[in-house]
């Protein structure tokens, strides 16, 4: 295991010149520190084990090793953790943070791009606001990674961004190195209540599942458009390396190299889905509706990473199970629009049930975002209700390596396992209580929350000078 | 005659639809939150007659017939309310149809109107698949509350007890709602428009005269704010802490007996709002500044308030996931509340702050046995409710949900 992950580390540090020329790029520096040695936890590593009396080394920014009775190296930061319980950082793949950020002000609400359906070409980051309170108060939740996705006005609303829950003055200072960018799109209400009212397409839902195929046809088109450019080109550039050899003839037409077809921004994206480089994120509540969007993705051959919301999932759970696709859903949310009337609080426990299932426990709040691991209770408390075997080991994976795996970054976070990104929680106990609270949180091995010393003044720049801090001092 | 057979038939109907005059219950070896003098009490029984609890003590015994509970030491609570809510006059928000909790002729400002007449209890439906929802969770009480819509008066509500009966609301409770949130269109552009405003409005009820195409009040609402002037229960959703400072001050000198709702910043002036004796009906999870009212939100406002000598509960605004407001109570206390002050937050407090101390809020002998056993603390997200009683009579633990739920599950399949 470990060895496979230093092998990827290696492959990713070799693709990074070409990555390089990414737009937007990360500058994401993780903070260099000691090596940290939590001792004496109960440790629930993400991979389905607790270990009782466990230890865990981080160094280097990874985790070093985990297991019993290991041993300080020199200079390492010890922390006895008696009674304290350790995990992944949690992993949050569904917030608005920082482009519907604190405070809710109109100049600030920049999540989602109202003035078509259809909107691949807008890119979440560029909205991202890194002042936003919430993203501090996530931290003091043991968040370290979170999916910034724009809103679900739009049938298709644009590519979400990953970040690492770091203080930066960009959002570039935050972006979660070399992780594939995400699509967000919706079905259901929203789309056709936000264009329907506006006498614009869609109007239904069937005239959303319309626009969806719509676009992604445009995008096969697209593609079709690249590959015989890239084929013309290959040829002619053959071409032309076999003309230097034999002498040109009088009389040859000179051949011309051909011309590119103009870039589109949607079709990039969009072709970013059909090539699997880009996961696809869909805001989804009723089951069949889900079915529908699978049907889609069958249709023009891509993969659904996981649906959003899905307050249905569990009367198509198997199915979810076989397809391998992931479901983000909150514990208790229903009832708000007729989408989500059928919402029951086992939905999660449900969703785990099968063999190969991917559950996972989202937000898409700025207060549940805090409490992550409450919301994780409820549904593992309601789970075990129904007899179902729901042991903390199993319900931290809701939190760590079920979004990991979402996010395509499997190998990288969401489990406690050598050679992993450090991102790591102690809490004060089983983080599966109201009365749990993160004491110190670690980003790539740096220490980035200690509830015992915490900052004396706010991360947000925003906050900074208000006139509350240190009232009660 | 056909008439009156429809009648008879109706009032069948409304009998059948009333709880059933209860058997007696005893519950039997609890641990019994009594929320009363004696504190918490182990291995306790509870008797509970006619809807009513008789007698709260160890050894009691019942008579012939009464229905017996084994506690094995579980936790006994009293009902909980549900917070401020719309439970009964929102089936789903976003069908407008299915909703209503606001009044809202979308007058422009200049021709603003007040109703305070508005009382969202008329519209109340105690067969919203809501209720049940609720009441499982051990919810057995709401403070039904309007919303604001285009005046700063939302209109009146009252707290209503959720067992299921058509006359719901609970003798005593009923309050006027006002929206004190700052500058918007019903204000005028200006927080300082809302005394302007309500002082025309106390003007026309104290002066009388005729009601003319300037008046904000109509005679059925002058008739109306004038008992709220005289004493009654106004509740004032205000979070900045200058604006409650402000508003208290407002009330207190027009004869109103204020409530804070909200209250993000009310922990700035804890020490006022103690002396002042003002409750306080919060959301202990707020912590952001979703708002420039709410700058100074934080977690401990509750814990803070709590040890200044300010009678809080906690409201999750909330109306499908109205059964958080035990999670509220929960984070509280992990942020500094003690725990028998959040589970009278829940509880007494509550029903101490709409006038219904001597009937709810209590285990005690004479008070309404709305109960509630948990299988663990009641205060962790993890506990489930086991049994709920509301007016002495279990319910059935079931909604709409566990009947879906069983639809779709099978047992035993795999793990």
């Amino acid at each position: 295991m470990m060895r496979s992950i230093v092998g990827l580390a290696a492959m990713l540090a070799a693709m990074s010149p070409a990555l390089a020329a990414e737009p937007y790029p990360s500058t994401y520096q993780a903070v260099a520190g000691p090596p940290v040695l939590i001792r004496g936890a109960t440790v629930l590593t993400g991979t389905g084990e607790r270990i009782d009396d466990g230890d865990v080394l981080l160094a280097n920014g990874r985790i070093e090793a985990i297991g019993r009775d290991l041993q300080a190296p020199a200079g390492a930061t010890v922390i006895e953790a008696q009674g304290r319980w350790v995990t992944p950082g949690i992993i949050d793949v569904h917030s608005h943070l920082g482009v519907y950020p604190s405070p809710a002000a109109d100049s600030l609400a920049d999540g989602n791009e109202m003035t078509s359906p259809v909107t691949p070409n807008v890119w979440a980051e560029h909205s991202l606001w890194p002042q936003d309170p919430g993203f501090q108060t996530a931290l003091e939740g043991g968040v370290t990674t979170l999916q910034i996705l724009p809103g679900s006005a739009n049938l298709i609303g644009g590519r979400s961004v990953v970040v690492k829950n770091v203080p930066a003055v960009t959002y570039q200072g935050m972006k979660f190195p070399q992780a594939p960018y995400g699509l967000k799109m919706a079905c259901g209400e929203n789309p056709k209540r936000v264009y329907g009212s506006r006498g614009q397409p869609p109007q239904t839902r069937m005239g959303s599942v319309a626009g969806y195929r719509q676009a992604f046809l445009d995008a096969q088109d697209y593609q079709h458009q690249w590959d015989k450019y890239q084929q013309d080109l290959r040829k002619y550039e053959k071409e032309q390396a076999g003309g230097r050899k034999r002498k040109a003839k009088d009389g040859d037409e000179q051949a011309q190299p051909p011309i590119p077809p103009k870039r589109d921004l949607k079709q990039e994206t969009l072709v970013g889905v059909l090539k699997g480089e880009i996961r696809v994120h869909i805001h989804c509540y009723r089951a069949d509706e889900m079915a529908t969007m699978l049907d889609l993705a069958d249709e023009f051959g891509f993969k659904v990473a996981a649906f959003h919301h899905g307050v249905e999932a569990y009367k198509i759970a198997d199915r979810l199970a076989e397809k391998g696709v992931c479901a983000a859903l909150w514990a208790d949310w229903w009832g708000f629009k007729l989408e989500a009337f059928d919402g029951i609080e086992e939905n999660l426990a449900l969703v785990d049930r099968p063999d190969n299932s991917c559950a996972i426990v989202h937000s898409d709040s700025e207060e549940g975002i805090q409490r992550l691991n409450q919301e994780a209770a409820k549904s593992m408390a309601r789970g075990i209700r129904l007899g179902l075997s729901i042991p903390p080991e199993r319900a931290i994976r809701w939190l760590t390596a079920n979004p990991a795996k979402a996010l395509g970054l499997g190998e990288r976070v969401g489990t406690l396992e050598p050679g992993k990104m450090a991102d790591v929680v102690i809490w004060n106990r089983s983080p599966f209580s109201v009365y749990a609270l993160a004491e110190q949180v670690y980003i790539d091995g740096a220490l980035a929350f200690d509830r015992a010393h915490p900052r004396p003044e706010p991360r947000s720049d925003f906050m900074l000078g208000q006139p509350f801090e240190g009232v009660l001092q | 005659m056909k008439t009156s057979m429809l009648i008879a038939a109706l009032g069948a109907l409304c009998i059948m639809m009333q709880p059933a005059s209860a058997q007696d219950v005893l519950i039997r070896g609890a641990t019994v939150y009594t929320l009363a003098a004696q504190g918490t009490l182990e291995n306790t029984d509870v008797l509970v007659r006619s809807g009513k609890i008789a007698a709260v003590g160890k050894g009691l015994t019942a008579a012939e017939g009464a229905k017996i509970i084994d506690a094995k030491n579980r936790p006994l609570t009293p009902g909980l309310y549900a917070g401020l809510s719309n439970i009964g006059i929102s089936e789903v928000e976003a069908e407008p149809s299915t909703v209503d909790a606001t009044l809202n002729f979308t007058a422009p400002a200049w021709h603003q109107q007040w109703r305070p007449e508005f009382d969202v209890t008329r519209a109340y439906n105690p067969r919203s698949v809501v209720i049940p929802v609720a009441l499982v969770e051990g919810l057995t009480w709401t403070v039904l509350s309007p919303a604001s819509g285009d005046g700063v008066v939302a209109g009146q509500g009252a707290a209503m007890t959720l067992d299921g009966r058509y006359d719901a609301v609970l003798d005593g409770s009923r309050s006027l709602f006002v929206d004190w949130d700052g500058p918007g269109p019903i204000s005028g552009g200006s927080r300082a428009a809302l005394y302007m405003l309500f002082d025309q409005a106390i003007r026309e009820v104290r002066a009388g005269g005729a009601v003319n195409e300037q008046s904000l009040l109509h005679p059925a609402g002058r008739e109306v704010l004038s008992g709220y002037l005289n004493g009654g229960r106004v509740v004032f959703h205000v979070d900045r802490a200058a604006d409650i400072r402000a508003v208290v001050a407002f009330a207190r000198r027009n004869g109103m007996k204020p409530v804070i709702s909200g209250g993000a910043e009310a922990w700035l002036v804890a020490d006022e709002l103690a002396r002042a004796g003002v409750p306080v009906i919060l959301n202990s999870l707020q912590n952001l500044p979703g708002s420039f009212n709410t700058i100074g939100a934080r977690l401990d406002n509750a814990a803070l308030l709590q040890k200044a000598g300010v009678r809080i509960a906690f409201s999750p605004n909330d109306v499908y996931n109205a059964r958080k407001i035990r999670q509220l109570a929960g984070n509280a206390v992990a942020h500094g509340l003690p725990w028998d002050a959040a589970l009278a937050a829940l509880t007494t407090t509550p029903a101490e702050i709409f006038g219904l101390g001597a009937s709810r809020g209590r285990i005690a002998p004479g008070q309404v046995a709305d109960l509630v056993l948990w299988d663990g603390d009641p205060l962790e997200v993890t506990t489930v409710a086991d049994q709920v009683w509301v007016g002495g009579r279990a319910i059935q633990m079931r909604s709409r949900q566990s009947e879906l739920r069983d639809r779709y599950f099978t047992p035993g399949a795999s793990r």
